[in-house]
């Protein structure tokens, strides 16, 4: 049963070695990166299926008793994230193959692509906040790597932008775990939720708090730390800029519901409505970002962070119902997105460039590609009855529930906006007809679209719409999930044994 | 000795913080160097100091008789300065050639990333070279 939990970090690093190995065959490099993306996949269900049946359960790395050794834990939410990690990993490694060319291949693309996949679900399986710290390192390598691997102008630039910002935060993050060290002498998040309590300096303790609210904040794009974001997402290959905006914030989501419930599940007013005030403007300069963009990579880079604000919104409110619809979003959100960003590399594909002005005509061109593009795009909008739908009511109804009023105003009206910039871009690149300029650049543009392509697009499209229609299921799991949040004391079982 | 430790990671991170907020990238660098030194001597600080009596259990015995020296932050030291080598070698290099691309080493003249989007240059087909 343990292996259950190595394997999905284990099988992607495993991978990413192999393919340094046979980074100069590029059909062998392909070949792993798949076998690696689906035996992943297929891991992450088995684990999943562990989960929902028979509860958290957590293993001892080497048998080192729990506090003392390294425990990986999985519960219902981590469970789902690794799983959605998993399907992401195989969408993008299924579109790189005509997304990605010979030279980023042979600089180990695939090999970066796969580290990245393991550090993500070690982050998400750790139950150490130092192992957490080593995950995160993990995965900002392999992200830092795949960057820049091109090593145009725009990607150098956006590199720095992202690598600076990033190692400040790692720092701010071992900064508090060294301290909060000092204060308990423990790093396994289970003993901590223990220890907290006992405590006798509060004072250093909300500090603390605030030192990994600011960490992960940095991560997680949260208000007022998010300009790094715009500035590097849309200068990668699209492939990596999909797999970046779906899951890298969400990492620091993860980290943040696992903190905030867990680790400082204490009584903190003020951090309350520190995230309380962070999620509403998180979800404000997101949206009002995108509608002043005119690039589709740039407008989708900023709805990143209006989304994450609605995450954050469910974890602020800290009702079950509450924390049941930050998962529900998270799971909506990581396919949406990454779907939405793969959409805009069918767009480059056909007519040469990201900028909305010099795109159009696609819905005359390529009907079937416009649905794909519509159905992510009015769920990311909050249309029923796809996923969207769904996760808004469900956090808008948590807000209603506690009569925070203004917060479900925000959140309903941040969802209006988001329809703005969605209709923004169905009219310029999908409704009106292409500019004439297009003509003149007619030999770099492709007529037909691989296939390689157009199945994960699908593919994550269908996802969507099964989540939309299938809610009630999606619901019920993300309400375990929330449940396992709010009673701490299940996780603490699992780790310590007793 | 702690307090010292205490306020010498201050002032480390006082000086780290002022280069860091630096628009030239070199200084930067020089910044996050300082950082990295100054919470390692933090996690040190932070972890007890204890200089006589080493983290060893006598012979026939499973526990230590009195309080001893925490070895655990100095494993942790270990792993910040091997993670934060890695990292600074990549940031030298990757500045480096961001100096090469790009002309410069001040970040308010990189505004490659985001500009209006005015230079139009069309492309389709892979990143990076030919298909696949």
């Amino acid at each position: 049963m343990s292996e259950l939990l190595i394997l999905p970090i284990i099988l992607p690093l495993i991978g990413g070695a192999a393919a340094v190995v046979v980074r100069k065959s590029v059909r062998r490099s392909f070949r792993l990166a798949f076998t690696g993306a689906a035996l992943h996949t297929i891991a992450g269900s088995l684990l999943i299926c562990q989960v929902h049946i028979d509860g958290i359960f957590a293993t001892q790395i080497g048998n080192w008793p729990a506090p003392f050794g390294i425990t990986l834990v999985a519960d219902h939410l981590s469970a789902a994230m690794v799983m959605i990690t998993a399907v992401i990993n195989l969408a993008v490694t299924f579109y790189s193959k005509a997304d990605i060319g010979i030279d980023l291949v042979r600089r180990g693309h695939y090999c970066l692509l796969q580290i990245l996949a393991g550090g993500i679900c070690g982050a998400f399986l750790t139950g150490d906040i130092f192992n957490l710290y080593v995950w995160f390192e993990v995965m900002l390598m392999a992200s830092f790597g795949l960057l820049v691997l091109g090593q145009s102008k725009t990607q150098l630039d956006g590199g720095v932008k992202y690598v600076t910002i990033n190692l400040l935060s790692t720092l701010l993050f071992i900064i508090a775990i060294g301290l909060l060290y000092g204060l308990t002498g423990t790093l396994n998040m289970a003993a901590l939720y223990q220890k907290i309590p006992l405590v006798a300096n509060r004072g250093l303790l909300t500090a603390l708090a605030v030192l990994f609210l600011t960490a992960f904040g940095i991560k997680a794009a949260i208000f007022p730390l998010f300009f790094w974001l715009p500035a590097a997402y849309h200068t990668p290959p699209v492939s990596v800029s999909a797999i970046f905006a779906g899951l890298l914030t969400k990492v620091g989501i993860y980290a943040l519901i696992r903190f905030f419930t867990l680790v400082f599940a204490i009584d903190t007013a003020y951090l309350h409505f520190l995230l309380l005030a962070m999620a509403a403007l998180t979800m404000i300069t997101g949206v009002l970002g995108a509608a002043a963009q005119n690039e589709f990579r740039r407008i989708l880079s900023f709805h990143i962070i209006s989304q994450v604000g609605y995450m954050v919104l469910g974890l602020a409110l800290q009702t079950r119902l509450a924390l049941a619809g930050t998962v529900f979003y998270l799971i909506h959100h990581i396919i949406v997105k990454a779907n939405l960003f793969l959409v805009s590399g069918v767009v480059r594909q056909l007519q040469g460039t990201f900028e909305l002005a010099r795109l159009g005509g696609i819905y005359r061109s390529n009907g079937w590609i416009a649905a794909l593009f519509f159905i992510p795009a009015f769920s990311l909008a909050g249309f029923p009855p796809l996923s969207g739908f769904w996760a808004k009511m469900i956090l808008i109804r948590a807000s209603l529930d506690i009569h925070q009023y203004w917060l479900a105003f925000i959140a309903a009206a941040v969802g209006l906006l988001t329809v703005y910039s969605m209709t923004k871009i169905w009219g310029e690149v999908f409704w009106k007809p292409a500019p004439e300029a297009n003509q003149l650049t007619d030999r770099v543009t492709a007529r037909s679209i691989s296939v390689w392509m157009l199945a994960p697009v699908t593919a994550l499209t269908v996802l969507t719409i099964i989540i939309g229609l299938g809610a009630e299921l999606v619901f019920k799991f993300a309400l375990q999930a929330a449940e396992e949040l709010s009673h701490p004391a299940l996780y603490v079982r699992a780790v310590m044994g007793n | 000795m702690q307090t010292m430790c205490a306020v010498l990671a201050g002032i480390m991170v006082a000086g780290s913080i002022y280069l860091i907020l630096d628009r030239n990238l070199i200084r930067f660098i020089f910044g996050l160097i300082l950082a990295g030194n100054a919470v390692n001597l933090l996690i040190f600080t932070a972890g007890r100091l204890e200089s006589r009596r080493p983290p060893l259990i006598p012979d026939k015995m499973t526990m230590g008789q009195e309080l001893f020296a925490n070895a655990l932050p100095q494993a942790l030291i270990l792993t910040a300065i091997v993670i934060g080598f890695a990292l600074l070698s990549f940031v030298f290099i990757l500045f480096y050639r961001a100096y090469q691309a790009l002309g410069t080493v001040d970040t308010e003249l990189m505004r490659v990333a985001e500009d209006d989007g005015d230079d139009y240059r069309p492309e389709s087909g892979p990143a990076g070279g030919r298909p696949v």
